[in-house]
């Protein structure tokens, strides 16, 4: 035989085990849904750091039985309806820092056992778990707990310890006596534990960016939203500053309204969304009885999301009407 | 340079092709058996010219068809015709397949005669010559290039040439286009011949520099040939992703590059066409990349159609661990094999093994509604939302999610954090549809 044919009967190739078969594509990439919400709680680190500085023990305190609660709960449903327990995901570590940010620092412990409850219990597993939530798991138990107990959800303490009024609240009541902006922007003010510090959020925000794990559209729209109609509903220029650091808009903007699961997945529907929640809490924090807004301002749009995404689906490549 | 070359979506894959990026094409061994498919391309498959017991050559016509859309078969090698078998080619399909066993001689058949450059050769002669050097598109798709020149005519300003090789791991267009430049633009030329008035394109993902420069040189004092440089991202090197790259034009749904005056050839495809109408050598060797951690030496090899995918292995020293996942052409949409024996086909570019740990086994978790599959899906679909109406069977929903404008690329199930199948439910999606669709 010549040389140049090749001789495969003496030594032929054996496969001694099974091959997998399957459709492409073969390679996946190293994403998954516990890298994006280790990037979250990563994010909010520096907040929880902070409101434990600004805030003391209790806050400590809050954050961790709001943690262990929202784990727990989610733990137990799971087994309760005979599913996976996905708690590893840390779906629910996100959700329970986030309630603890919502709550006032000095606020009772049952407070984030119950939020904690309603946010996993009743806004998550019952509508089918991560991803299917039709809220923002957090803010859904946040406003639970102001109406259940409006009293303890709208005292807060400063962190002397004593003052308490946010700024919002003070603008609200006409207040001239509003804290000078430097401590507002590092978060040495009234607010709830989480909310307080722009700074500290600001720089959890960016490594979301750079992590890339939300899109500018939805909050960059919405704080320019409420910005431009703030003013527009006649809110003195030199108080807007108080107005996008004092209150819930930072944390509200990018770590809340940003939720993936009620939020729009079209990009035109994450425009819609920003314009949607800017319009309605500028409103609310003016023309409403609150001083504050961002809560109902983004679950009202957290509704309207499955329609929002029915009008603003994108148009198929190539496609010929 | 304010224009960049490229489309919209897309994703970046580990490029992986570093394995045989720097490795010249070499010339495998004539395998012992060889198994020609009768149907490598879209459209009618080939009738057998040849029975058990005759001695064919190098380059025979050995099945063709009278249909409009089909390419003949050649024989790869000279030797003895054993019989006809059906087996599963590498592309994936069932066919007839003609057995043929190497008598270890180099035989030629010469029915194809050779052109000079430059010679002027008519509409219908080049039309023939194509048609019966059995030449397919060789990115991959395998339309016969014959059928899609008579019916391109008429309306094309521009070709273009797809040299982009998005697809990790793969290198044989790379080669080809660094080894063989001249014979890239002579094809093109060829067909700048064919269609008048067309000016010539050829788009390279940057990450091939080399490849780049060298055309570049080839392509001095053609002033009709423009090579153009793309962003490396995948799927660029999908046909509509080409011509919105390149021409800013978007192909209808479902339509061709007719249809906005421009015609698609893998770069592979124009040194073939520059084969046979130069050499007067049908299509019956091609490049092909032979990689991953799954092979002991990788390489780029020109291998005889109908190798079998074993023959092509052990040319490159054999498997290297145990292999799990064998892959005919790239990762992305390559198709699994199961056949040791399956035959190399005009369309395949490459062989990819994978080991154990390399092959997906993820657990697949509940869709958080991240929205990365929309923003990366360079057709602009919910892949989602088809999905998961794909998994509970609701194939009408999936339609009128536009499930059948999914190319198939598998962006999205790449990109997925929860590891959904989001392109494999499509794609079952799409199989439905069109079973009920032919069916009424």
């Amino acid at each position: 035989m010549d040389e140049k044919v090749l001789n495969s009967v003496d030594e032929p190739l054996v496969l001694d085990n099974h091959l997998t078969m399957s459709l492409g594509p073969h390679v996946k990439s190293s994403e998954s849904t516990r890298r994006i919400m280790l990037d979250v709680i990563i994010a909010l680190t520096p907040a929880m750091i902070g409101a434990i500085y600004f805030f003391g023990l209790n806050a400590a305190m809050l954050i961790a039985i709001s943690i262990a609660s929202a784990v727990l709960f989610e733990a137990a449903t799971q087994k309760f309806f005979k599913k996976d327990i996905l708690i590893g995901d840390l779906s629910a570590v996100v959700t329970g820092l986030l309630l603890a940010f919502n709550l006032p620092a000095n606020a009772p412990w049952w407070i984030a056992v119950f939020g904690a409850a309603f946010a996993i219990i009743v806004v998550k597993e019952f509508f089918g778990g991560i991803g299917s939530n039709f809220m923002n798991p957090a803010l859904a138990a946040r406003v639970a707990l102001v109406s259940s107990w409006p009293v303890i959800m709208g005292t807060y303490i400063g962190p002397d310890g004593v003052t308490g009024a946010t700024p919002m609240v003070l603008i609200k009541s006409g207040s001239v006596d509003l804290p000078s902006i430097g401590n507002m922007f590092i978060g040495n003010i009234g607010g709830s534990l989480g909310e307080t510090s722009a700074l500290l959020l600001l720089i959890g925000t960016a490594y979301l960016f750079i992590r890339k794990v939300i899109d500018w559209k939805i909050p960059f729209i919405y704080i320019g939203t409420t910005i431009v109609m703030l003013f527009i509903l006649g809110v003195k220029p030199e108080l807007l500053i108080y107005h996008l650091f004092g209150g819930g808009l930072i944390l509200g903007a990018f770590f809340m309204a940003t939720d993936y699961s009620s939020s729009p997945i079209t990009p035109n529907g994450k425009i819609l969304f920003g314009i949607g929640a800017g319009i309605l809490t500028a409103l609310m924090r003016v023309k409403g009885g609150m001083p504050e807004g961002v809560s109902y301002a983004i679950l009202l749009m957290n509704v309207a999301s499955p329609v929002i995404e029915k009008f603003t689906k994108p148009k198929v490549f190539g496609r010929v009407k | 340079m304010a224009l960049k070359f490229t489309f919209k979506g897309g994703i970046h894959v580990p490029e992986n092709k570093s394995f045989t990026e720097d490795k010249k094409i070499e010339t495998a061994k004539n395998p012992k058996i060889v198994y020609i498919p009768l149907h490598q391309h879209v459209g009618a498959p080939c009738k057998p010219l040849v029975k058990k017991g005759d001695i064919v050559k190098i380059g025979q016509k050995i099945g063709d068809s009278d249909a409009a859309v089909s390419a003949p078969v050649h024989s790869s090698i000279s030797g003895v015709v054993k019989g006809i078998e059906k087996k599963y080619s590498a592309g994936g399909r069932q066919t007839e397949c003609i057995v043929i066993e190497s008598d270890g001689e180099e035989n030629y058949d010469d029915s194809l005669i050779s052109h000079k450059k430059g010679d002027k050769l008519s509409h219908e002669e080049i039309e023939k010559i194509v048609r019966e050097a059995g030449i397919v598109g060789m990115g991959g798709a395998g339309f016969p290039t014959g059928t899609k020149l008579i019916t391109s005519k008429g309306s094309i300003d521009s070709i273009i040439l797809n040299g982009a090789e998005c697809e990790p791991y793969l290198t044989c267009d790379h080669r080809l286009m660094l080894e063989e430049a001249e014979k890239v633009i002579n094809g093109l030329e060829i067909m700048l011949d064919y269609f008048e008035t067309a000016k010539g394109y050829i788009g390279v993902e940057d990450n091939k520099k080399d490849a780049i420069e060298a055309l570049k040189k080839a392509a001095q004092g053609h002033s009709n040939i423009e090579i153009i440089t793309l962003e490396s991202k995948f799927p660029q090197g999908d046909s509509y992703r080409m011509v919105d790259s390149i021409l800013k034009r978007k192909v209808p749904q479902g339509g061709r590059g007719k249809d906005v005056n421009c015609i698609i050839n893998n770069v592979g495809t124009a040194a073939a066409i520059s084969d046979a109408v130069l050499e007067g050598k049908p299509s019956y060797e091609r490049i092909i990349t032979v990689t991953g951690n799954g092979v002991k030496t990788p390489k780029n090899l020109m291998v005889k159609i109908g190798t079998t995918i074993g023959d092509v292995i052990e040319q490159c020293g054999g498997f290297n661990g145990t292999p799990a996942k064998i892959i005919s052409g790239g990762p992305m949409t390559g198709i699994t094999q199961f056949d040791l024996d399956a035959p190399i086909i005009k369309a395949t570019c490459g062989i990819l093994v994978l080991n154990e740990e390399e092959v997906n086994k993820e657990k697949v978790m509940p869709c958080i509604k991240c929205g990365k599959c929309v923003d990366i899906c360079p057709v602009f679909l919910e892949p989602l939302f088809i999905s998961a109406n794909s998994l509970k069977d609701r194939f009408e929903e999936a339609e009128a999610l536009n499930a059948l404008s999914c190319i198939a690329c598998g962006s999205c199930s790449f990109i997925c954090p929860a590891k959904r199948p989001l392109t494999e439910s499509i794609v079952h999606a799409k199989r439905e549809i069109n079973k009920k669709r032919r069916k009424s």
